[in-house]
């Protein structure tokens, strides 16, 4: 299963709901406002890290570079661009998006 | 902007309110910052005392370094640094919202003036308008 | 949205005649949008034209007339830097018709 984020992690609980729910061998891919979460110093940080023993989470970049992210992603944290966002929906078996 | 707002400025008379503008949305997931962008833009023109705050995920509007390319929409993080010219030089934003991202006054695009929660209150109370995005 | 050709090469403009694409924009549209304004450009309509492009490269919107006049006075001088020039230059509004020149959009609040 692949989730898909794009609220702001310190706006909404979209990301506390989704990382309750993943399991082993799942992924996350953060898009839009949830990229936020995954840069060095936010409180979401925290979130993800330990989220990371699990899973791998994945960042789209062209959201990084818009909101001047880019530089601040959390070592771990995979970056990938549009091509790379539809790779991750055919390799997994189903995506949900946490609107 | 427009010459018809030009004119109501002329025509306007001298009440001065203090408005306050605070900005609570991250930049592109919404349209709330662009739009409320705007409107203080709009209200320039109306030579009133105005404050801009930058608060929660708000702060998030003023980072620089943005390259919006990628998703194909305006970089307005730029617009900010045209506020001076419309003469609206008070921009505040919260140390709290700020430290709960990681983010210092280097990280942002416009010189800003940091308050802790409670000088960021005080200022909230004595104006006259607030309107909050 | 309608099309224009200019020079053998066409361009989109909104309802109002607004150039749809900064970047399509040309001396050779510029023209023709003055044109269509009954505007005659000299040497002086440029400079502004020219400095609302530049306005607009560096802050990603048109400015506001009282902001343009400020702006233009400090960089172009007093003499120009005023609205009875500006306006003598654009009759219909510095800010509408030398922003259409320029290819930008139409500004922010203007009805």
């Amino acid at each position: 299963m692949l989730h898909i984020v794009n609220k702001s992690a310190t706006e909404r609980n979209s990301l506390e709901s989704a990382l309750r729910m993943v399991t082993k061998g799942s992924a996350v891919l953060l898009i839009e406002d949830a990229v936020y979460a995954a840069t060095q110093g936010s409180v979401a940080a925290a979130k993800i890290q330990s989220a990371m023993a699990d899973v791998q989470i994945y960042a789209l970049g062209p959201d990084l570079d818009a909101r001047g992210m880019s530089s601040r992603v959390l070592d771990g944290v995979k970056v990938v661009d549009y091509s790379g966002f539809v790779d991750l929906v055919t390799e997994h078996n189903s995506c949900q998006s946490w609107l | 902007m427009s010459d018809m707002m030009d004119d109501m400025e002329e025509g306007g008379e001298g009440v001065v309110k203090k408005f306050m503008f605070v900005n609570r949305k991250a930049p592109h997931g919404t349209i709330y910052a662009l739009e409320g962008l705007e409107v203080v833009l709009i209200s320039a023109a109306f030579d009133q005392d105005v404050s801009m705050v930058f608060v929660d995920d708000g702060v998030y509007e003023l980072i620089k370094g943005v390259n919006t390319k990628g998703i194909e929409v305006k970089d307005f993080s730029k617009t900010y640094r045209a506020l001076e010219g419309y003469d609206i030089e008070k921009l505040y934003v919260e140390k709290a919202s700020m430290d709960a991202r990681g983010l210092t006054q280097d990280d942002l695009i416009v010189d800003v003036t940091v308050l802790d929660s409670a000088e960021m209150a005080n200022l909230m109370a004595e104006q006259d308008v607030v309107i909050s995005y | 949205m309608p099309m224009v050709e200019v020079a053998g090469k066409s361009f989109e403009v909104d309802e109002e005649g607004y150039l749809t694409n900064l970047n399509d924009w040309n001396q050779d549209i510029a023209v023709y949008l003055a044109q269509e304004e009954k505007v005659e450009m000299t040497e002086n309509h440029w400079d502004v034209v020219n400095f609302l492009r530049e306005y607009y490269d560096e802050y990603q919107i048109a400015p506001a007339v009282r902001v343009l006049t400020k702006a233009v006075a400090k960089k172009l001088g007093p003499e120009k830097g005023n609205n009875k020039y500006l306006y003598e230059l654009f009759p219909y509004g510095p800010a509408k018709q030398a922003c259409k020149i320029a290819g930008l959009p139409k500004p922010t609040g203007c009805i």
